[in-house]
Order: structure tokens, then sequence, then C-alpha cells
């Protein structure tokens, strides 16, 4: 039986194992490879140099950098302030109204993101259907909330919202009602709680819900470019325009190994920290 | 810990207030697509459908949702079955690796889409494949079977394995065992899973965008003319684009509705 078991568990990997492999692991080996490629060269055959990593600091490509990081962190802790009594709501107070915002929440998911973030547009611009409606009725006009850095927050806080409901309200339904209810009965105030019980008994929750939206969010490019009209460049920008006009994939091949680098040790470190069979409700 | 009628009422209320936020871009895009007007501003002063005549008969727009059709539907139907053994493997069985497994599939879910796009493209001309439209299908499945596979690992999770060892005790084959017995109860999470991957294949952009090459799919086409100015047209293709999703999954729902109050029945005359 367990013979058999590993066996078949084995195999079972296989299919998804060999498309990973393929897809994923091989394209960003070919990624480290062009990024230490001198400048503008689109083949492997040459003498690999270095220099795109040197161009990243003197050209400034930091600040892409930082401003992606920064934008994603923003959004990251508004996001956790406004899903958690929403979250805790679905896991320990609404009954049938989970199942009806988890429904809404998800139907949204399968909404083009562009489609959503172009639906922002035309409801914040100028003219469009909170300042038209405004002048129209109350005769209050103003110049539109479009193209600034606080718009592509709120960008990112929209498109990665279920990315951080859903874990928080799968870590928040971990934590046992008991030990709320025993703790409150020795006398612990709401706030103890808060930071005694629920915090660290919903931490794997909390864990996935916020390394998605960071992680997600300091890749997206959509944000900025559609509702934040370049305000700022962000650094799946910088990559994008390196690989199209700017024709240098070395360059826009090491911008990425950066960003992949950060975000890939975060995402490691997170996943080996959560016990994925207790999150995703294994039985026994 | 009891929770006052005060905060109960507050928590309803900002439900449903973020509910509302979630749909307003939506509402913009709907009254939008029906605005007469070329330029559009708000409140909008004649209301029209030429546009939707106009994107139906368009050839352009014709052949972009025959591409999504051909990508999504291609997705799907390997991501089904991809993701069933997946997670079979991530969930069900006790294997040396298995807990690498689990993280290797997370991965590609936490990555960013644009740049595994750009991969792609690199890795593509490297070994000398001109991308097309087949070459998004390989994309799309990077971000998408894993997701399949943790859908159908959730309904893994929860069957009992004593089923499969009883079936296994009675003599059955591996291979009999996994179609009579692991196959039928896995198969709501296939279904689900299945719809996921239609959908989030009909609706990506970013995985498509470097990896199509000449061909280009519905929202790829929406993010250029978003880009390059306003088009009356996005708004409609945009609507039209939502409505093929909702329309598969209110057929969807349905059929699951109708199968489960067949089953309700049948168990009840038995």
């Amino acid at each position: 039986m367990e013979r058999s078991d590993r066996k078949i568990g084995f195999l079972s990997a296989v299919p998804i194992t060999v498309i990973l492999m393929l897809s994923f692991t091989a394209p960003l080996l070919v990624v480290l490879l062009f990024s230490v490629m001198p400048p503008k060269v689109f083949t492997l055959a040459n003498v690999p140099d270095f220099s795109s990593y040197g161009v990243l600091i003197s050209q400034g490509y930091y600040r892409s950098l930082l401003w992606s990081l920064g934008t994603a962190l923003a959004a990251t802790v508004l996001l956790f302030l406004i899903c958690w009594p929403l979250a805790f709501a679905m896991a320990k107070v609404f009954k049938g109204f989970t199942l009806f915002i988890t429904v809404a929440v998800v139907i949204t998911l399968f909404v083009s993101e562009n489609i959503r973030l172009f639906g922002w547009v035309l409801t914040l611009m100028k003219g469009g259907l909170i300042e038209g409606h405004l002048r129209a009725w109350v005769g209050w006009s103003f110049e539109g909330a479009l193209y600034n850095v606080p718009v592509i927050i709120f960008g990112l806080v929209y498109v990665y919202f279920p990315f951080m409901l859903f874990p928080l309200v799968q870590g928040i339904s971990m934590v046992p009602d008991d030990a709320r209810q025993a703790a409150a009965d020795l006398g612990a105030t709401r706030r103890q709680i808060f930071w005694e019980v629920d915090l660290p008994l919903s931490a794997p929750g909390i864990v996935i819900g916020s390394l998605l939206t960071f992680v997600l969010g300091a890749g997206a490019l959509a944000e900025s470019k559609l509702l934040g009209g370049q305000a700022v460049i962000v650094i799946a920008d910088e990559i994008e325009t390196a690989f199209t006009y700017g024709q240098n994939w070395p360059l826009g091949s090491a911008l990425s190994i950066i960003l992949i680098f950060i975000i890939g040790s975060l995402a490691v470190f997170g996943v080996s920290r959560v016990d994925l069979d207790k999150i995703m409700g294994r039985r026994r | 810990m009891r929770i006052g009628r005060a905060t109960r009422i507050a928590l309803y209320l900002y439900g449903v207030v973020v509910i509302a936020l979630l749909y307003l871009p939506l509402l913009s895009v709907g009254f939008a697509s029906v605005s007469k007007a070329r330029y559009l501003t708000f409140p909008i002063k004649r209301y029209a459908f030429q546009w939707y005549g106009k994107a139906l008969e368009s050839h352009t727009v014709q052949d972009l949702l025959w591409t999504s059709l051909s990508i999504a539907g291609i997705v799907t139907v390997i991501s089904m079955i991809v993701g069933f053994f997946g997670a079979l493997a991530f969930a069900r069985y006790q294997w040396r690796f298995r807990g690498v497994f689990q993280k290797l599939i997370l991965l590609p879910i936490f990555f960013p889409q644009a740049v595994l796009g750009l991969a792609l493209l690199m890795w593509f001309n490297s070994i000398g494949i001109i991308p097309d439209w087949k070459t998004a299908v390989v994309a799309h499945l990077v971000w998408i079977s894993p997701i399949a596979t943790l859908v159908i690992a959730i309904r893994a999770y929860s069957f009992d394995p004593a089923l499969e060892e009883a079936a296994r005790d009675m003599g059955a084959s591996t291979w009999v065992v996994l179609k009579e017995v692991t196959g039928p109860l896995l198969m709501p999470g296939v279904v689900s899973a299945g719809l996921f991957s239609f959908l989030l294949s009909w609706g990506n952009f970013p995985l498509s965008l470097f990896t199509t090459g000449a061909d280009s799919t519905l929202p790829e086409w929406l993010y250029a003319k978003m880009v390059s100015g306003y088009s009356p047209l996005v708004p409609t293709v945009g609507i039209l684009s939502i409505a093929t999703s909702m329309i598969l999954l209110i057929v969807a729902f349905t059929i699951y509705w109708f199968v489960r109050s067949a089953r309700e029945r049948r168990a009840r005359t038995i």
C-alpha cells in the first residue's frame, strides 16, 4: 500500500511538472542567461559581460523599482486594513451572506483586469461618471482624479482585493471560537483578543494574502499605465520598454532578474513557512 | 464574545458597500457602451445600441473572439487533465517529493505575469519557435494549470482515502480504482477547475501581451485601444467579453442545479 502510494504520487506529478519545467523553469533560465549578455544582442551566442547590471544603477532604474515596491507595499497595508473587518465578518458573523459576497467577488475575477481598470478611468476622469454627474446635478466641477500616485495605489487595491480577502477569510476561520471565548471569559479586552488570539492564529492566511498582493502588485503594469498615465514609471513598465521600443533584451532581462529575485525570495520564504495541507483543509 | 447588533449591521453595510464599489467601474463601462456619442462624457444624453451592431459585424472583432475562444478552449482541456493528476500528487498520495512539488506548483501563481510572458517570448525565440496564438496557450497554462490543480486539490483533500483502500482490498487494480472511485469523487472539482480555467484564460491579458505574436486576443486588443486613445468600440467589446463569461457561468450553474436536483429526486425514490 505504502509503496504503491509513493509510485502513483510520483507518476501523477509528472504531467504538470513537465509542463512547468518546459514553460516556467526553462524560460527563467533563458532570462538569467540573457541578463549577462552584452547590450542589444538577440542570441545567447555571445561573450557574457554583465554590463546590463551596471546600467541598472547608473541610469536610475532603481527608482522605478522603488516605486513598484513602494506602491505594492502601500496597497498591501491598505488591503489588510480594508479586508480584515470584512474577512472577519465572512468567517465569523455572516451566514448566507458570506456565500453571496464570495460569488460576487469571484465573478469580478473573471472580468479582464484591464476592462475593470478602464471602468475606473471612465468613472474618475473629467467628464466621467462621478465628475460629470456632480457637474450636471450640483454644479461642482473638478479636474478628475486620475494620473497621480494615489490612484495607482487605488488601482492595485482594487485589482488585488480578492487575493487578500480570501486568504484572510481562510485564515480567520482557522481561529477556534473556543479560544476567543476563553480569552474573553478570562477578562481579555477586545484589543487583547485581536492581538493575542486572532492575529497569531490566523497568521498563515495573513502571510499568504499579504505575499500575494505584494508580489503581484510589485510586478503590476496595467494600473500605472491606465490609471496613472505615466505619473510614475514602474519597473514592469521599464522592462516592457526595454524589450519593445528599446530592443535591448539583456537590459530587460537584467531588470526582470532583479524583480524576480526580490519577489522570488519573498515568495519562497513565505510559502515555506506555511503548512499548505492545513490551510487547504486536509482531514485527519 | 457576543457581537452586538450595531456592529453586525455595520458589517453587513460594509459588505454591501465593498461589493457596490467592486461593480461600480463595470457600471461605467456598461453606460459607456450604450452612449450614442463618439466622444464619451457623462451624464449620457442619448442612448443607442449602434456600437454593438458595429462590433458584431466587424471582422476584427470576430477574429479576436475566435482566437480568445480557441486559446481558452485548449487551455481548459489540458488544465483539467493535468490538474486532475497534479491534485492527486498534491493532496492525496504520500510520496517523497510532495513538499517540494507543492511549492513548485505555487511559484508560478506568485509570479508577475507580464514578466513571465516576456521570459516565454525569449525562450520561444531561442529555440526557434515563432509566437502565434498556440504559444499563448503555453503561456496561459503556466499560470492556469497550477490554479486548476489547487482547485481540484481542495476537493481531493476532503475525500476519504478509505474508499480507495476498500476498492483496492476488494481486488481492484490501480487503473480501475482511478476510473471507478477516484475519478467520480473528484469530478465536481475537475468541472469547477475547467470553468475557472476557461474564464481566467478568456479574460487574461498580461500573459497574452507578449506571447501571441501576430495574433491578438480580445483583452489584448482592448488594452491596445485603451492606451492609444478612446474608441467607442472599447466599452462595447468589453461588455461583450464580460457577457460571454457571464452566460457561461449562468449555463454552468443551471446545469449544476439540474444535476443536483435530479440526483436528489433519484435518492428520494430509492
